[in-house]
């Protein structure tokens, strides 16, 4: 060993990479090991002097894979691995001595472990349904669905699902390469009847060629011509026996508003993972009979309710597609430009099918239904990133514990290294060791996944109608090895750690052994976790803050105690009679939508540049609206004029966001009044309008949206109607029984759908409050974790410190000193947390979250920092409680033990 | 392969060892190698020819002295064993009976 003592003390400046001279020694046989290592050695140094030691350092790294070659790697021997599995027996049983000898410490490893690994499991089983929607089609890889691009002057660009029908046409007559398209149109929805029978019923308009891309088995009638001619429909069996019972369904008629459908399918039930669910599918070709007389029907640009599926052939050729894509929608783009639309430019874009429910956000288009289960990547990185962290917080308890509790354990490493145990057989032990322990913990958690499961599930409609998080073989596997990770991944450092024991160093005398030569790394390792958790429960705590911000947001009009109606279609008049009878009910109005929880409804306007036109929202409302909501007007007043068509309407009043975009009035809201402008929408184009009022600006949308101009009409009797009753009442549960009775004389088919305007807000944000509740569960978790792990931190420290507690008792030390003593390390360590995590945290939500709501409240010092005073709180019971306990003992009985 | 039948690389390989004496470890070989053959060889190479040579019986070899370079890694040096000299010997002689057979006059042209 003489060359060690020259090396040391002439030191080379360069010295071969490290770690691969570590990677030769692992692989390579010991019999050419160091004449090896010496030839490369010797070129190195050669390589330093002619070619600068960086060229040098890399030479030697090829090499050292260069000669990972048959002759010189080490084979494995057959014996060592007897030896591993007859160990396995006794590793087991060492392991479980172990944790019945600690049981607080088995104790908190298994619980932390168990409830940070249910988090996991519940997000594995999250994700295994999310991936395997879809998957039920044979031909999924090869099915596209048709993503409409439309980009116009003033915004950017906005993707929809959805297309045009046109688009639907070209593809199949202008695109080579297609082995099938079809098209799906969203707005099948009505009431079916069968003799008395009578069932809302939920589809699409479909064609039949939608059976060769989708993989729907047909039990009954023939899937070439079920859709093909108009007023046939297909049913599930599930709406067939739902609306016929035990009769044969086929050939059939169901009616459907006034026309006789006749049965010419049933299909097997749409699986739930698929991201097309229907009751039935009505054919296409009604649709284009009933349409005959509607112009806009097949526009190019009328893309807001048709889904376009197409099946490309197998190694279809992607770009020649693409090119063929790009051609219709420029020449189309064109058509349309000649009719003064200018601005409007319409892209198609192709979308796999497995990309539809986890993949890129897509707009919703206006009056589209049908909402199609969808997650962004990025949310699911983001709980990923969460429970990640959760799980590993419970690893670096074990961790941690481990690595404190290591002199208790090195006599037993000594004695197994001693009697020719290598360093890979001790460091499989503790892992072994590990992974027994988060396999055991893996049994709690799976309870905790089945408790929890319901919860999570019933978190909100959305997840409920998304996933089931149902045990499946694939699932069960998947948890199995994510225990086995989460094992490795807690039993890595400590296993190391005590592979590398000396075991004459172990065996010689326990306290000379330098056990908290790991000190910094716990410390490392407490103060991370604790940064973790501060952010978690910080995050909460103003998450919660904004939310209940957002909810009390002044939207600019009142909400308080306003019961919104959807009539479903019916006459509003009877209603609106029986409710103004009700002494509770102190004023009703009407109008088409419920603004401010994300609905839309518009058109676009023109002022004096007839080139510049604008997409502003609307409503249409009538005489008791703006006072029953309380909006302000600035300039003018309400309606002269109740039209009774929609036609006929000829006012709008505008909010002062409106003037601005089209620099009416400069400034001066009154010299607006009179101003006329053009209004078109689906009704039809370049109505003239005037302004007859201004009001104050309102969130029409979402509070995380930018106020836009926004223009109210006369509501007529043409258009849908919500209507809105303010009610002042003592027992609301009563008078919301007595509407319903009197909604169900109206309509004794559909559910009575009414809501509270502040609950529909709530709702409206529920995807916050969602996430809210996963985060404050999460931090929950975490806080617990943490506390746990630093509690046996402490007792650890208590146990090992206890004599130099007793003799600095006798000293004169007070119980006050003794607890300072003891708590200041964990402290000092908290505290750098706090440093880390409160501004990261205040950081994030500046940044990132709150620049998404421009009208929001800036982070308070009260919610950054109660978090932190919880967690503090927490750790100091756990502190205290033990360090009480040790400066309480009595000296004598300590320090008599010796 | 096996034998005492050697190809052309592993018989200068072989006899570069015995031309080297008592200095023969991999590292030389492969200069004197990389030196006479007119070509650059690669230490693997030559790595991996010794350890078959010796396998085939025609090498042996002993660990020598630590020296400060190297690392304090020690030299493995080659010496050519008898059976190894027997080959050597023999494809010279095959050698020199096929030359031996070419008239003068053929070869002069070159």
């Amino acid at each position: 060993m003489n060359w060690i003592r020259f090396s040391m003390k002439e030191p080379n400046k360069h010295q071969p990479p490290k770690w691969a001279t570590r990677f030769i020694e692992w692989y390579c046989k010991p019999e050419f090991l160091e004449d090896l290592l010496g030839d490369l050695n010797e070129y190195f140094e050669r390589n330093v002097v002619s070619r600068g030691p960086r060229l040098a350092k890399l030479i030697y790294i090829l090499d050292a894979f260069k000669f990972f070659r048959s002759y010189t790697v080490k084979t494995p021997k057959t014996v060592n691995l007897l030896i591993n599995w007859i160990m396995i027996g006794s590793y087991i049983k060492t392991s479980g001595r172990n944790l019945m000898r600690n049981k607080l410490f088995s104790f908190i490893n298994i619980v932390g472990l168990a409830i940070s690994m249910s988090v996991g499991l519940l997000l594995i089983a999250f994700l295994m349904d999310l991936y395997s929607y879809d998957k039920f089609n044979k031909n999924g890889d090869r099915i596209y669905r048709v993503t409409n691009v439309q980009t116009s002057a003033h915004e950017r660009s906005s993707k929809y699902p959805t297309t045009s029908i046109k688009t639907k046409r070209l593809l199949g007559e202008k695109v080579t390469g297609i082995e099938e398209v079809t098209i799906l149109r969203d707005d099948f929805s009505e009431d079916g009847i069968v003799g008395d029978n009578i069932l809302p019923i939920k589809g699409f308009w479909a064609e039949s060629s939608l059976f060769n891309i989708f993989t729907l088995p047909m039990l009954e009638g023939n899937p070439a011509t079920a859709l093909r001619d108009p007023y046939s429909i297909v049913l599930t069996e599930t709406a067939a026996s739902k609306l016929f019972g035990n009769q044969p369904a086929l050939g059939q008629a169901i009616r459907f508003d006034s026309l006789d459908y006749q049965v010419t399918g049933i299909i097997e039930d749409v699986p739930f993972f698929s991201h097309l669910k229907f009751e039935a599918l009505a054919s296409f070709s009604t649709l284009e009979q009933k349409s005959n007389t509607d112009p806009d029907f097949e526009d190019w640009t009328n893309m807001w309710s048709n889904f376009v599926y197409l099946l490309l052939p197998e190694n279809a050729d992607m770009a020649s597609i693409r090119l063929q894509l790009d051609a219709i929608a420029k020449e189309e783009n064109l058509s349309v430009a000649t009719e003064g639309n200018r601005d409007n430019q319409i892209q198609l874009e192709l979308l796999p099918l497995d990309e539809i429910v986890v993949g890129e956000d897509f707009l919703r288009s206006e009056g589209l239904h049908y909402v199609v289960p969808h997650i962004s990547p990025i949310v699911l990185w983001f709980l990923g990133g969460l429970a990640f962290l959760v799980v590993v917080s419970a690893c670096f308890n074990y961790t941690n514990l481990s690595l404190a509790r290591a002199m208790r354990r090195f006599k037993e490493v000594g004695l197994r290294k001693a009697i020719g145990a290598n360093k890979s057989q001790v460091w499989q032990q503790f892992l072994a060791e590990a992974i027994i322990i988060s396999l055991a913990a893996l049994l709690i958690s799976f309870a905790l996944f089945l408790v929890l499961r319901p919860q999570l599930v019933n978190l909100a409609p959305d997840i409920q109608r998304m996933v089931k998080l149902e045990l499946t073989l694939p699932t069960v596997v998947a948890f199995i090895l994510f225990s086995v990770s989460v094992g490795v991944v807690a039993g890595l450092l400590p296993a190391l750690f005590f592979s590398k024991v000396n075991a004459i160093d172990a065996l010689r005398n326990v306290s000379s052994v330098k056990v908290f030569r790991q000190v910094s790394l716990r410390r490392a390792l407490v103060i991370v976790q604790y940064t973790f958790t501060l952010i978690f429960i910080t995050t909460t705590a103003v998450g919660y803050v904004q939310y209940k911000n957002i909810l009390a947001f002044d939207l600019g009009f009142q909400t308080e105690n306003i019961l919104n109606i959807n009539m479903q279609g019916n006459r509003a008049e009877l209603l609106l009679k029986e409710l103004r009878e009700m002494p509770e009910v102190v004023d009703v109005s009407r109008s088409v939508i419920v603004t401010s929880i994300g609905n839309a409804w518009g058109g676009f306007m023109k002022y004096e540049d007839s080139r510049d036109s604008a997409l502003v929202m609307t409503n249409n409302v009538d005489e008791n609206y703006l006072d029953l909501h309380g909006y302000e007007l600035i300039a003018g007043g309400d309606f002269k004029t109740r039209p009774t068509t929609a036609l006929g309407v000829r006012e709008v009043i505008v909010n002062l966001q409106f003037l601005k975009r089209f620099g009416i009035g400069a400034k001066d809201p009154e010299k607006a009044i009179g101003e006329e402008v053009t209004f078109s929408n689906f009704r039809g184009n370049g109505r003239k309008m005037t302004i007859v009022g201004v009001m104050k600006d309102f969130h029409y949308g979402k509070v995380n949206n930018i106020i836009q101009p926004v223009a109210f009409m006369p509501w007529t009797l043409d258009d849908p109607t919500t209507i809105n009753a303010k009610i002042k009442s003592n027992d609301l549960q009563a008078t919301m029984a007595e509407i319903e009775s009197k909604w169900k004389k109206i309509d004794h088919v559909h559910p009575f759908q009414a809501k509270f305007y502040d609950e529909a807000i709530a709702d409206a944000y529920s995807e916050f409050s969602v996430m809210i509740k996963i985060i404050g569960f999460l931090s929950f978790l975490a806080v617990s974790i943490a506390s746990m792990g630093l509690f046996g931190m402490v007792v650890f420290t208590t146990e090992t410190r206890i004599k130099e507690i007793g003799i600095r008792k006798v000293m004169g030390a007070s119980s006050e000193n003794l607890i300072y003593l003891l708590s200041r390390d964990f402290l000092w360590l908290l505290s750098i947390s706090a440093l880390i995590a409160l501004p990261v945290t205040y950081t994030f939500f500046e940044k990132f979250v709150l620049t998404n709501f421009p009208y929001n409240e800036p982070v308070q010092i009260p919610e950054l920092f109660i978090g932190f005073f919880a967690v503090l709180a927490i750790a100091m019971i756990m502190i205290g409680s033990q360090t009480m306990k040790a400066a309480r003992s009595n000296p004598a009985s300590v320090l008599k033990s010796e | 392969m096996k034998g005492t039948n050697i190809g052309e690389f592993e018989e200068l390989v072989l006899l570069t060892v015995a031309a080297l004496m008592e200095e023969a470890y991999s590292v030389a070989i492969c200069d004197e190698l990389s030196e006479h053959a007119g070509r650059e060889v690669k230490l693997g190479v030559v790595h991996a020819v010794l350890n078959r040579l010796q396998e085939k019986g025609l090498l042996k070899s002993q660990l020598g002295e630590a020296t400060k370079t190297r690392g304090g890694k020690r030299k493995r040096f080659y010496q050519v064993t008898n059976t190894g000299k027997a080959a050597l010997i023999k494809t010279k002689e095959v050698r020199d009976v096929l030359w031996n057979r070419i008239p003068h006059l053929t070869l002069k042209g070159i």
